[in-house]
């Protein structure tokens, strides 16, 4: 499998980062990093497009479970889309859905993170 | 009349960054050979780089090596995943809370509860001398 990389951009308020690879330790660092860069700049909102990482370990979302911390200190907030049906059974087992939002697609993403 | 020994296939493989991922793939090509649905196939690998994760990281075994068995029992499949580390005492293993991981220090530790949520049975044997999970998934 390939090393995971990202990419970043802006919607407006809202941070997308886009994923590929694996979401193991060092994908969640990665995502972590630059969730954290974002944030030190003034964003609270942020989506993570998992389209392209559809296989995950638990010590990867479990460093996602820092993130949603980290922005409900600054009344933030983070969302997913195009997952995959065993990242979403894996997120709904580990209760990351009880603090952050998955969606279907970008649009729904958009619509719903900024409510 | 002799009965027939199941269809097996062992696999072992080092404690290397991301070798689970070599045993995922093997667990594709027999889930696929038992008509496995893709739903079946996936929840058995994540259940399956979980169990490699905790062997790799908790058991401290010298032998630098974990050992992985398939079995196709007519319609389950069986998995073993055994490690030679210093094993560990499932009593003490706390089923993790997200909004108790929220604010605790240690974010980790999900493996065991996401094996035994994604897998039809799930079994550890626990020595000294090292850790079996034996865990099945019905077709």
């Amino acid at each position: 499998m390939a090393d995971f990389t990202l990419n970043t951009r802006n919607e407006g308020n809202v941070v997308i980062i886009e994923t590929s690879g694996y979401l193991n330790n060092v994908g969640g660092e990665k995502i972590s990093k630059a969730c954290y860069e974002a944030m030190g700049e003034g964003k609270k909102l942020f989506l993570l497009n998992l389209e392209n990482s559809k296989v995950v370990n638990s010590i990867g979302v479990s460093i996602l479970i820092e993130i949603i911390e980290k922005l409900q200190d600054v009344g933030g907030s983070l969302g997913y889309y195009n997952l995959a049906p065993i990242v979403e059974k894996t997120f709904n087992i580990m209760g990351l859905t009880k603090y952050s939002h998955i969606f279907q697609n970008e649009t729904e993403a958009l619509q719903g993170i900024e409510q | 009349m002799k009965k027939k020994n199941p269809p097996k296939v062992e696999l072992t493989i080092p404690i290397i960054h991301d070798m689970e991922l070599a045993a995922t793939k093997t667990a594709e090509v027999v889930a696929k050979h038992m008509g496995l649905s893709e739903e079946q196939s996936d929840e058995i690998s994540m259940a399956l780089i979980e169990a490699c994760i905790n062997a790799f990281e908790h058991s401290k075994t010298k032998n630098k090596n974990i050992e992985i068995h398939f079995v196709i029992q007519g319609e389950t499949l069986v998995i073993t995943v055994t490690d030679h580390g210093k094993g560990f005492d499932k009593s003490k293993v706390e089923i993790p809370n997200i909004t108790e991981k929220l604010t605790s220090g240690v974010k980790r530790g999900w493996g065991l509860h996401l094996i035994q949520e994604l897998m039809d049975t799930v079994e550890f044997e626990s020595t000294e001398d090292g850790t079996t999970v034996r865990m099945t998934k019905n077709k």
